[in-house]
């Protein structure tokens, strides 16, 4: 079985957010750029899986569709223990457009893993879009994943539980925290193996954006907090009562 | 041409997630002078499929096939696009919860419609139409356009709100047309979060951070959460450490909510917890460092220690129910 892993490019998340001069997107001037922490994850548990079974699975390759300012953080997911990555080389402007670049290569990998969302534009769209692009079965919100046999033992969070289900491949699963305990950082050793590892770029396809952004702001400011004393506590009680009005 | 909306239901019972996009259709069908019509999937009597009325739903499509219960992804897509087509939606809304935020972008290219997740209100211009969502978690607002002719939205939780407006319902079913195919995972087990106020959906959720020490002080969050109705939650560090479950953690890697009333004891308000908490409509910090940065994010603070303040306010909240 061959493994991708969908690696987002996003600003560290401690980034204070500036906007360029149209507003339509944010100022890169010195943003720290790290793979998306969902995508962390899922690499993580992939490179668990495969030593964990590493005669069912033959390899684990990274994928992003991003400009060469991108490739820091391919190297990095390279670093981590990733045996290849592509680079799709266009501009991530919209979800569509990405998944429909992605569906161009994915295709032939078995299990595909995306994260719940990108830290950025908070989107929660390229995983499933590319699984309906590529008609195959997906999961979402998954926090655990194994292999059983010849399927895939899946543990997925409902909205009011958990689910184990038993899932055949081709299957591609969007996982959140839970599916690795601690994500691995590079160690000097994979560094030094990345820089010879393959990072291939390919040429985009044709195709279109459905979204675009019109305008970003800094949300409203809030007013300072109201300090109670600690020993006047029936006082909150009041304000959240009669002030707030949420009590 | 109509709003259509997807309407999960959890045993045959819709949850208020579904009455808030019942009620954000209504309000959008008004603005843009179109029906507002939901489809269900799964077996709903009809006595709580009316429900849906009250919230200005005017008619209803429904496919009572039991296999849904599996919330096969591809399946439910399939059948809310066969739904669509039907009665010709031209804006399609889930809700932005774990089963909506699976289906909508898979549903979004089966429809070729433009597609955003976790809008926090309604459209800000019909033509071109331009929704808000909150982006770089909640540190920024983004106006984005939609450039297709159909398109499909997830809410954000509690961003609406619930509108009763009756209307009198007209329910059909519809044949999604799915084979045994369709439905491809196999439900081992499933375990249910019973008797607890679900995070998502809560009005009130009370919350703790490292600052609490020990699992062994939660019972006093239980007990505040209980008394208020209120559901429980946790910064990253307390699940990581095992003091709580992973599905109670809030924040940026966790469960971004919006509740009414967000009660924050001992966290220090780190960028990434805020990020999935600073949507509440009103924060109460509980830390002992007046420097900690969550009393930037809340409305109401009180600078000591959690574990003294906490039986203190169970005590307060009580003595205020029984005036
Ligand atoms: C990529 C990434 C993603 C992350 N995602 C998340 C996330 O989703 N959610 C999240 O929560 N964190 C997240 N974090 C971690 C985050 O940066 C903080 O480390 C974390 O939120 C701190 O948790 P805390 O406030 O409980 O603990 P601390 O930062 O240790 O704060 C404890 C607070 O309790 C106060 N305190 C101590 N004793 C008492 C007492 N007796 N009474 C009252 N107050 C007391 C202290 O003054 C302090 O402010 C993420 C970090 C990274 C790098
Ligand atoms: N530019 C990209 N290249 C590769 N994968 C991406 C890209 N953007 C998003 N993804 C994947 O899709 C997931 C969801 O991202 P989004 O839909 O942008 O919120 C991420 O966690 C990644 O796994």
């Amino acid at each position: 079985m061959k493994i991708l892993v969908l690696i987002g490019n996003v600003p560290d998340t401690t980034t204070k957010i500036k906007f360029n001069a149209d507003q339509t997107g944010i100022d890169t001037a010195g943003v720290q750029w790290i793979i998306n922490p969902w995508d962390e994850f899922a690499l993580t548990r992939a490179m668990e899986l495969k030593e964990a079974y590493a005669g069912a699975i033959s390899s684990v390759v990274v994928a992003n569709v991003g400009s060469s300012q991108t490739e820091p953080t391919l190297r990095k997911a390279l670093a981590v223990g990733a045996d290849k990555a592509i680079r799709i080389d266009a501009e991530a402007k919209d979800a569509f457009f990405v998944a429909t670049q992605l569906a161009q290569i994915a295709g032939e990998y078995e299990l595909i893993l995306a994260g719940i969302e990108a830290s950025d534009y908070n989107g929660s769209a390229v995983g499933g879009m590319l699984a309906e692009l590529l008609d195959r079965s997906s999961v979402s919100a998954v926090t655990g994943l194994d292999l059983k046999d010849d399927k895939l033992l899946v543990t997925r969070e409902i909205d009011g539980g958990n689910q184990h289900l038993l899932c055949t491949t081709p299957l591609l699963a969007i996982v959140q925290k839970g599916i690795a305990k601690e994500v691995r950082i590079p160690a000097m050793r994979g560094i030094m193996m990345a820089r010879t590892k393959p990072l291939e770029v390919i040429a985009p396809v044709e195709s279109s954006y459905a979204t675009s952004i019109q305008k970003l702001e800094l949300p409203p400011t809030k007013a300072a907090c109201k300090m109670v004393a600690e020993d006047n506590v029936k006082e909150l009680v009041r304000l959240l009562k009669e002030e707030a009005k949420v009590l | 041409m109509s709003i259509l909306i997807y309407t999960e239901n959890w045993d045959g019972k819709f949850k208020k997630v579904s009455f808030e996009l019942a009620s954000y259709a209504a309000a959008l069908a008004e603005q843009t002078g179109k029906q507002a019509i939901a489809v269900s999937l799964g077996e709903v009597e009809n006595s709580e499929l009316e429900k849906l009325g009250q919230y200005g739903i005017g008619k209803i499509v429904t496919a009572q096939d039991k296999r849904f219960a599996t919330l096969d992804n591809k399946a439910i897509t399939k059948a809310i696009a066969a739904a669509a087509k039907q009665v010709q939606a031209e804006v399609i809304i889930l809700s932005h919860d774990n089963l909506g935020k699976a289906i909508a972008p898979r549903l979004a290219i089966r429809c070729n419609a433009g597609l955003v997740t976790a809008v926090t209100g309604l459209p800000e211009s019909l033509n071109p139409f331009i929704v808000h969502k909150n982006v770089f978690t909640g540190k920024a607002i983004a106006h984005i356009k939609i450039e297709k002719e159909v398109k499909v939205l997830t809410l954000a939780y509690n961003s609406f709100g619930l509108n009763e407006k009756h209307s009198s319902v007209e329910i059909t079913s519809f044949d999604p047309d799915l084979t045994d195919s369709d439905f491809s995972m196999e439900v081992l087990d499933t375990t249910k979060v019973t008797g607890k106020v679900l995070l998502n959906e809560a009005d009130i959720v009370v919350s703790g951070g490292r600052g609490m020490k020990s699992a062994d002080n939660w019972y006093l969050i239980e007990e505040l959460a209980e008394e208020l109705g209120a559901a429980t939650a946790c910064s990253r560090p307390v699940s990581d450490e095992g003091w709580r479950p992973h599905d109670e953690h809030v924040g940026q890697t966790g469960k971004i909510i919006s509740p009414n009333l967000y009660f924050a004891f001992g966290i220090s308000g780190a960028i990434q917890h805020l990020g999935g908490v600073s949507s509440s409509k009103v924060i109460v910090a509980v830390n002992k460092d007046p420097e900690a940065p969550i009393f930037e994010a809340a409305d109401y603070g009180i600078t000591g220690d959690a574990l003294k303040v906490l039986p203190e306010l169970i005590q307060a909240v009580k003595d205020t129910k029984n005036q």
